[in-house]
Parts: structure tokens; C-alpha cells; sequence
């Protein structure tokens, strides 16, 4: 049988029922785990104190009831922007160092009413402002692959945690990259969902127009049964979709990708990319292509010019969105803002201010309805978009020192798809310098269900879907 | 057309203060240049004619949404949760230092 | 020398909704213990997010349709970031370039037009208290206020003096109870006005403006005209002594002492007022057709100027049609009398208004009685009625035989000869006992 840790969603879920192992038994078994590798690899910022009562609590439900609910005895690593009750919530800042969260994020909620089980919240780019996690105020997560490398961000504990199994599901929020670009670097899969899909009540907002939880996983089909089950219109946030919810985990498991068409996108083969890299990505095309897909390449805008629509967009939004941090209700001094947080906030409100809004704020969001409508153009022709995540394999620690744009740029490849609030995941194709590449599949808003079948098939059909062994790695 | 900045330390410091963040004479300088290089990369969305294009703020769609006007005792908070992770608090208030006030006289 | 006082008021108006702007927490907070009624969103803690209030959204729309003005088919919200303790999230949000209403105005007696530049909607702000702790100044903080909806009325600078503020600003109080959205109990704080002031001089030199002055702090309308009339002299001094005009710099905020009644300068929060406002992200905009506005207009009551009108047009003095404006009571005694046989309507609201009648009494006994400059000599009466009878043989018979109908002509005869002096039913009685004699 396979290790505890290794065991996907339906794997536990078939173990509960054959009585193989309880869900104490499985939290235990993190528990140690995580006492013997956290340590090193810093995921964990905090454990949750309830964790083995509430094991408990799920056996006896177990017993009575059966697997009742779609997540029942999972354990899940929580990516410390979600505010939870009872467990600390510092979203990687020391201005919120001993946060007791008053109330429930909204997609926690969800988490928790299908039975899942939260083992503790995960390190992350310190208010999510970075690509590495090194901007941390508690210090970078180690990548399990190799420790001298960052695992990606902002959600770099959760994707750490799915990659050195210290979780059997994680959850992470993306405003430009950050599900899919340390889903990438750690190798594992994650999943953006369209923007508006799963609310964002009770998330620490970074980049209010781009933000959306998505889960980091083990493989698509556990990414897809954890989207569809944080989906949803959510009566706290506005700005979320009232369309049915597809039943993700139903577009899965086909045969083969026959009457799909697929874009590759010119520009995203970026010039400063590497040739292995490079092979690695087109590899991937071929592959879809003899699973039966059409493969076309096509021309989009020039990349480059998304990060300058979503610098200004993003660094306006936080530097309004971080004011409520100013120490009377909660947290601390805002003397305790890292650099990188400084940065943000102050170029942001730079780029709002009087005499300058026009000139970045809202020429931002003009070229945003250009990328916006490319996108649109480019889905009435094809399903799906795929390219790389990043235009490397996982920096080494230190990467992001006195880099003021670090983040923005390592992000060039998913800027534009975030922006325009697509849907998208992410899954490993292949190594280079023995770490992991990510290859993004990214269809129209509200079209999950198509970049699942895709992702998924090709995820079967490839054995790139690896995980480390944490012995020979650290 | 905005042409490339050069972001003084003067502007830092007044941008300091719209944003409420003390900055050190270092950070300062430093922010300056760092600021100016950020500006360099927003800048090239000058190439792109935007001539006639609407701003896209939400990429939603959606319009009126609206809540319902009745009270909603789930999310009420307590005294005691609402003042809980406050730093200073007295009796059932939160405290500040004394802030300038439009009511005091110059 | 020439002066022109030219004034304009910011007035701000808490609705009467259950729940509050962004979030479900109770609106009413006058009185309640600190900080219980608030939850995360009014309280700005992370991760929390606003969803507008409809009825709040609906209220800000019928006063925009009771102030004449163009409801906005696209419309937002908007951040107004500034720093201050009773702003949790750093921002308000509240209506920059896209308000729900604009353009109306307001009529003043002399029929003079108020502009009003906009109505738009917002929340309001925590509430702040000084005092002293353990030696040091302190300010404590209560959010139970956080997030209640406003909205704010802003005229253009079109009056020209106190008087006509002071009118100005009792329309708008009367309007806003008449439609129902706030009781703007001015003690209570729910409704807040800011003149903004400054003069026109013209002199042997030329036209010169004085600089811009908003006055904050007043709670009366008296305040406000004592305020108003005060800073307009203050200005006049001070412009003869400095000469400095208005610049697109140069606002200042005074305060307004009523004790003292005088205006004086307070601390500028911020130098320059950069409040960076961009569309609020976390709410969609919206768009309003012509349907949905007509629907909320069917939901205003009769406002006080069309009553008013209503009534002159049937013959009521403007006079007095104002006192049976004002006593609802009244005023359906008037309407439910007006139409009886023999009532003339504006003789009844004289009646009413000068309390020559008892309205909770039978109004049209009493009117009759006092609008009797009649005949009541049964005498008089019987011998007109003699002269009918004895005019109409014809009819007599016929109602001998059976058309009792011919009674009706008989008395309108009678009515008619009387001058309309007579009571109908007297006459009556007296052409029936005569027709019985009759042969």
C-alpha cells in the first residue's frame, strides 16, 4: 500500500471505508511528518491546535454516517491569507503576528462543511506580494525538489506542502501567478478558477480585481473536486458569478483529446527562455497533439506589456487595500510593513494620485480591455491556451534580493490570463536541472471544466506528475 | 503620452505620507530609484494605442448587485470579539493617540 | 462697492434602513453601547467585503427624484482614500464621476432655483471622542456608526444669503421626512450641513472673489445662518485688509463656535486633499433604465410642493393651503368634505384653516351654519313656496298622480328663488306639506 502521505482524495476516502486507517490515524501521521521536515523546509507557519480533536469528531462521523460529504477527513494545508477560527492568520506579515482571526473566510467555510480537516496555515510572500515566498517576514519556504530554491508564491507553503507531502490538499489564492507558478516550481498542480468563481469574503485582498482561491493538489482530478466544492455565488462578496457551478470531476477521465483545439501562443515562447525548457513545453504540445488534439500557434500581445497593465493595476489596488492595516483594530504598527510591501503600496499610490491617474491608472485598464478582448477573439476559435508558467525552472534563495520587480517579471507568462479573470491550470511536464517545469492550460471564463478534461487527460497520459523523496532531496 | 519619470527623493516622501508609511532616509534614496525603474517598465504600455478603448475595471460583467436590506445577526460581532485583537482598548472603546481633530482650533 | 455673497451647502442625510450601507449590521445606532454593532466589514478587518444595501440604493434615488434631478443610468461607487482613525479601511466608499443622481434643483418661495449638483450615496464614519488616560491625550474610537448609509446633497453655490440657506435647508429637511427615508433629526446628527462660503466683490478695480471657506460644525439652522452671515462679513474685512483671492488652492475649513458665534480656522487634515479616488472594485457598477426609475418614482409620495399646488389649483389661498399642508388631520378633513352639496372650497379651508370649525365635529353642519347668511323665515320660505305651487298647476296634478319626481323641480324652483339662500331640506319639507293641501 502506498504511504499515508501519498494518498490522493479518493485514495483516503477508500481507505476510510475499508477501515485501512482512520482519519487520527492519518492526521497523526502529518503531524509527525510535519515535525520532522517542517523545520528545514519552513511551510508551516502555524499548526491547528484542534487538529487531533477534530480527527476524532470526523471518526466517529465516519462510523456512523459513512463518507457523507464530498471532503470528509481530508487534511488540507491552508494558505495563511484565508482567515480561519482558532488558528493564527498572519498572511506571511509581522503585522499580523498573533492575528486570532474573528470570523471565517468564506471558502474555509466551504472546506470545512465538506469535511475537511485543516492541519495548519502555510507560509507565503509576505500579504501575497512576491513570486518566491521570500518576501516572507518568517523566511523563505524551502522547495523540496532542492533547498537551496524558492518553491515559487505567493502560495509557495501550500504547493512546498503538496510537494513534500505534509498535506494531502492544499488550498492558495492566485492574483497573478500565485497558484500556478509555485504549483509549477514544486511540481505539483494547481488550479486558478475564473475570477468571480469562488468568493473571496474572509481572503486577505491583494489585488481586489484579480484574486481567486484555487487549490494546489496532488493531480487535476483532487483540484477539480476541491473547485467545485469552494465554488460558488457568496452572498459576502459582490463580485462573485450566480451560474450554476459545473460538476467538475464529470468532465474527467476521457479517452482521448479528439475535437479539441488547441492555441499555442507565439509569444509565450519568451526569447530569454531556456532551450531545455523550451523542448520541455513543446514536448508537451506534441503530446497533445497525438492525444488528438489540434495544435495551432497564434499570435497574441506581446507579454511583456502585461506586466506593465497588471503592475500598475495590482500595486494601485493593494497600496488602498493594505490602509485598513493600521494598527487600531488589529495588527501592529504599520512601521512593520517589509520593503517589497513598501514598495507596492507607495508605487501604488503613486500610480492613483492626482496628476498621474490618468496617465497609468487608467491607461492600465485600457490595454487590460485589449488583453481582455484578444482573449475573447482567440476562445471563439480555440479551447484552450498553453504554454509555460514560467520562463525557468525555481530560482535559488536570494533570487529576489533588491529586485524591485521580481515578482512581476517571473509572472510575465500568467499576468495576462489573470487579468482578464480566465480560468486556468497547471501541471508539471518535465525536469530540468532536476527541477520541475509547469505547463499552464488556460480556457475561456467560467470554462473550468474544459482546462480540467485537457489538464487531466494529459496528466494521465504523462508520468510527470512526480513527488520528491524528501530522504534524498534535503 | 507620459514620458519616463525620474522619482526624486522628494516625491518619495510625499508619497510616503499619502500612503501613511514612515520611511528612513535610506529607504528614501533607495525607494527613489527603485521606483523610477518600476516606472521605466509601466511606461512601454505607452506603446500600445489606446486610443477610444474603454477602461475595463472588472472583468466580471456583472451589474447590480445588491443585498437585501434586513439585519444580519450570523455576522455581528460581540464587543468582546470586535475589541479582542486590539492593541489598546479601554473599557469598550478602541484607543488612539490624541488625533488633530477639525474641531481644535489652531 | 457691490457684494455678492455666493453660498453653497453640503448637506448629508443617514437613512432610516434597517442594516447598514456594506454590510448587515444594525443602522440604528443612536445611543447603543460601543462597538456592538459592528462585523467585519464595518469594522474593516482583513478580507472583509462590501455588498450595497438596496433599499439604502432606492432612498438615495427617490431623493435625487424629489430634488428634480436626472437618476444616472450608469452609475458606481468609488474609494476616497484618506487616513483617520474613524475609517476603519482607510478609504470610504462613496461616489466619484458616476453618482446615482444629478443635475436637479430646489424652488425657493420667490421661485428663485437652487441648483443641486448632485445626490449621491456613501457610508458614514466611526465616532471619535477626546479624553485623557493615565495623563496622556487620547482619542477613543466607536465604529457602531461605520458603515451607516448616507447620502449627500450637494447644491450649487447659488444662494446669495443666509436667509435663503436657511430656506433652502428647511425644503430639504421637509422633503426628506415627507418621502420617508430618514427622520433627519438634526440633534440626533441625521442630518449634517456645511455651508461653503465666499464673496463677490466688485469695486472701481474690477470683480474680485474671495477665497473659498467651508464651515463645519454646525448643528442648527440657525447656526448656519448666524455661521453664514458672520463669515460673509469676516471675508469682506479680511479681503480689504489682505486682497487675497480665491485660488484652486486656497480653500480653507473654518469651524463654528455658537457661543462665541464666531468662525475660526482649524488644522487642515492634509495639505493637499489627494484622495486618490479609483472605481471601487469590489462592487459592480450599475445600470439603471428608465423602468426601474419609474418604479421608485411611483413610490414617492405626494411631495409638499405638489400638495400644495393641488390644492391652489382648486381654489385654495396659497396661505392657507400651507396651514392644511402642514396638519395632516386637517387637511383630510378638507379633502373629505370638500366635495358635499353646498360646500365651496376655499371658503371651507379658511374655515379650517382659521379654526372657525371643529374638525373632529360634522363639518357640514357647521359650515352651513356659519356660511348662513340664509333665509330662515319659515314665513318667506312658505310664500315662495305659495308662488311655485300656485305657477305650476300642471305639475301639481302629476304629482298627484304619482310623479313624486316633480319634487325635485319644485325645490330647485324654490332654491332658485331663495338665491340658494335657503336649506334644501326645509323647503322640502314645507313643498311637500303644501302639495298635500293642494287640490
Amino acid at each position: 500500500m502506498k504511504p499515508l502521505h501519498s494518498l490522493t482524495i479518493k485514495e483516503v476516502h477508500e481507505g476510510y471505508k475499508n477501515g485501512d486507517f482512520t482519519c487520527t490515524d492519518l492526521v497523526k501521521h502529518f503531524l509527525k511528518r510535519i515535525e520532522k521536515y517542517n523545520p528545514q523546509l519552513n511551510i508551516y507557519l502555524s499548526l491547528n491546535p484542534k487538529a487531533l480533536e477534530q480527527a476524532g469528531a470526523i471518526d466517529r462521523e465516519i462510523k456512523e454516517k459513512g463518507i457523507d460529504r464530498p471532503l470528509l477527513g481530508i487534511p488540507f494545508a491552508i494558505k495563511d491569507n484565508f482567515l480561519t477560527l482558532g488558528i493564527e492568520t498572519t498572511a506571511g506579515s509581522n503585522i499580523l503576528k498573533g492575528y486570532q482571526p474573528q470570523y471565517e473566510s468564506s471558502v474555509t467555510r466551504k472546506l470545512l462543511d465538506a469535511g475537511a480537516i485543516f492541519l495548519g496555515k502555510t507560509n507565503m510572500d509576505s500579504f501575497a506580494h512576491g513570486s518566491s515566498t521570500e518576501t516572507s517576514d518568517f523566511g523563505p519556504t524551502l522547495n523540496p525538489w532542492n533547498p537551496e530554491h524558492l518553491p515559487g508564491g505567493s502560495s509557495g507553503g501550500s504547493a512546498a506542502a503538496i510537494a513534500a507531502e505534509l498535506a494531502t490538499a492544499a488550498l492558495g489564492s492566485e492574483t497573478a501567478g500565485s497558484v500556478r507558478q509555485p504549483a509549477a516550481w514544486c511540481g505539483v498542480t494547481g488550479f486558478k478558477p475564473t475570477y468571480g468563481r469562488a468568493g473571496r469574503y474572509g481572503c486577505i485582498a491583494m489585488a481586489s480585481s484579480t484574486d481567486s482561491p484555487g487549490p494546489l493538489a496532488k493531480n487535476i482530478a483532487d483540484a477539480a473536486l476541491i473547485t467545485k466544492v469552494i465554488s460558488g455565488q457568496d452572498p459576502f462578496d459582490a463580485t462573485t458569478s450566480s451560474l450554476p457551478v459545473d460538476d467538475y470531476p464529470q468532465f474527467l477521465d476521457k479517452q482521448d483529446l479528439k475535437g479539441i483545439k488547441i492555441a499555442l501562443v507565439k509569444e509565450y515562447l519568451l526569447p530569454q527562455m531556456r532551450p531545455d525548457v523550451k523542448d520541455l513545453i513543446l514536448n508537451a504540445v506534441s503530446k497533445l497533439k497525438e492525444l488528438g488534439a489540434t495544435v495551432e500557434e497564434i499570435s497574441l500581445l506581446d507579454p511583456k506589456y502585461s506586466i506593465g497593465v497588471y503592475t500598475v493595476i495590482q500595486r494601485s489596488e493593494v497600496s488602498s487595500n493594505l490602509s485598513r492595516f493600521d494598527g487600531i483594530r488589529f495588527g501592529h504598527d504599520r512601521d512593520l510593513f517589509c520593503q517589497e510591501s513598501k514598495r507596492r503600496i507607495m508605487l501604488g499610490t503613486y500610480t492613483l494620485s492626482a496628476g498621474y491617474y490618468d496617465a497609468y491608472y487608467k491607461k492600465a485598464l485600457a490595454v487590460r480591455t485589449k488583453i481582455v478582448d484578444e482573449f475573447s477573439k482567440v476562445f471563439e476559435n480555440y479551447d484552450a491556451i498553453v504554454g509555460a508558467v514560467s520562463p525557468g525552472p525555481a530560482q535559488k534563495v536570494g533570487a529576489t534580493k533588491d529586485q524591485p520587480m521580481f515578482g512581476e517579471m517571473e509572472d510575465v507568462l500568467l499576468e495576462a490570463s489573470s487579468i482578464a479573470g480566465l480560468a486556468s491550470a497547471g501541471v508539471p511536464c518535465g525536469f530540468v536541472d532536476n527541477l520541475p517545469i509547469g505547463l499552464q492550460i488556460t480556457c475561456a471564463q467560467f470554462n473550468e471544466k474544459k482546462a480540467f478534461e485537457i489538464a487531466d487527460c494529459y496528466q494521465r497520459n504523462t508520468s510527470h506528475q512526480v513527488f520528491p523523496n524528501l530522504d534524498e532531496t534535503l | 503620452m507620459h514620458k519616463a519619470q525620474n522619482i526624486t527623493a522628494d516625491d518619495v516622501r510625499k508619497i510616503a505620507k499619502l500612503a501613511n508609511l514612515k520611511v528612513s532616509p535610506d529607504e528614501v534614496d533607495k525607494f527613489a530609484g527603485q521606483f523610477s525603474q518600476t516606472v521605466e517598465v509601466v511606461n512601454e504600455l505607452n506603446e500600445i494605442d489606446t486610443a477610444g478603448i474603454p477602461e475595463t475595471y472588472q472583468v466580471t460583467n456583472l451589474v447590480n448587485i445588491t443585498r437585501d436590506d434586513v439585519v444580519d445577526h450570523s455576522r455581528i460581532l460581540s464587543q468582546e470579539s470586535a475589541l479582542s485583537q486590539a492593541k489598546k482598548t479601554h473599557t469598550s472603546f478602541f484607543v488612539v493617540s490624541r488625533v488633530i481633530d477639525s474641531t481644535d482650533e489652531i | 462697492m457691490k457684494y455678492s455673497p455666493l453660498i453653497g451647502l453640503e448637506v448629508h442625510v443617514e437613512l432610516n434602513t434597517k442594516s447598514k450601507m456594506f454590510c448587515g449590521c444594525p443602522s440604528d445606532h443612536f445611543g447603543k453601547a460601543p462597538n456592538t454593532q459592528t462585523c467585519p466589514v464595518c469594522l474593516g478587518l482583513p478580507g472583509a467585503l462590501p455588498v450595497p444595501n438596496k433599499k439604502a440604493i432606492q432612498s438615495c434615488i427617490k431623493i435625487g427624484l424629489a430634488l428634480n434631478c436626472t437618476i444616472n443610468h450608469l452609475s458606481k461607487f468609488d474609494r476616497k482614500q484618506y487616513s483617520y482613525p474613524d475609517l476603519p479601511k482607510g478609504y470610504q466608499i462613496s461616489q466619484y464621476d458616476q453618482p446615482f443622481c444629478s443635475d436637479g434643483f430646489v424652488l425657493l418661495e420667490s421661485g428663485k432655483r437652487i441648483g443641486i449638483e448632485r445626490v449621491h450615496q456613501e457610508e458614514d464614519t466611526g465616532k471619535l471622542q477626546h479624553t485623557i488616560l493615565d495623563g496622556k491625550k487620547v482619542t477613543l474610537v466607536d465604529y457602531n456608526r461605520s458603515g451607516v448609509p448616507l447620502v449627500e446633497i450637494v447644491s450649487r453655490p447659488d444662494m446669495e444669503s443666509s436667509v435663503e440657506a436657511k430656506e433652502y435647508l428647511k425644503k430639504i429637511h421637509e422633503l426628506i421626512r415627507a418621502i420617508g427615508v430618514s427622520s433627519a433629526d438634526m440633534e440626533k446628527g441625521e442630518m449634517r450641513l456645511e455651508p461653503t462660503i465666499n464673496v463677490k466683490i466688485e469695486d472701481e478695480r474690477g470683480v474680485f472673489y474671495t477665497p473659498l471657506v467651508e464651515v463645519k460644525n454646525i448643528n442648527s439652522f440657525n447656526f448656519a445662518s448666524q455661521a453664514i452671515d458672520y463669515e460673509i462679513k469676516r471675508q469682506i474685512e479680511e479681503f480689504e485688509k489682505t486682497g487675497i483671492e480665491k485660488s484652486a488652492t486656497n480653500k480653507t475649513t473654518r469651524g463654528y463656535d455658537s457661543v462665541k458665534k464666531i468662525t475660526f480656522l482649524q488644522r487642515t487634515k492634509e495639505e493637499a486633499k489627494d484622495y486618490r479616488y479609483f472605481p471601487e472594485p469590489d462592487i459592480p457598477p450599475f445600470v439603471l433604465d428608465d423602468d426601474y426609475i419609474e418604479t421608485i418614482r411611483q413610490e414617492l409620495p405626494f411631495l409638499p410642493d405638489q400638495i400644495i399646488a393641488t390644492l391652489v389649483s382648486e381654489g385654495v389661498e396659497p396661505k392657507y393651503a400651507k396651514v392644511l399642508y402642514a396638519n395632516e388631520k386637517a387637511l383630510i378633513a378638507f379633502n373629505r368634505n370638500k366635495n358635499e352639496e353646498g360646500i365651496d372650497k376655499a371658503k371651507l379651508s379658511s374655515l379650517i384653516a382659521n379654526k372657525k370649525i371643529d374638525i373632529d365635529k360634522d363639518i357640514p353642519s357647521q359650515y352651513q351654519k356659519l356660511n348662513q347668511v340664509g333665509i330662515t323665515d319659515i314665513s318667506i320660505l312658505a310664500s315662495i313656496v305659495e308662488e311655485i305651487i300656485a305657477a305650476n298647476p300642471g305639475l301639481v296634478a302629476d304629482y298627484k298622480k304619482g310623479k313624486t319626481t316633480v319634487l325635485g323641480f319644485f325645490v330647485g324652483q324654490a332654491m332658485k328663488a331663495t338665491g340658494g339662500k335657503a336649506d334644501p331640506r326645509t323647503l322640502n319639507i314645507l313643498i311637500v306639506d303644501r302639495l298635500k293641501e293642494a287640490k
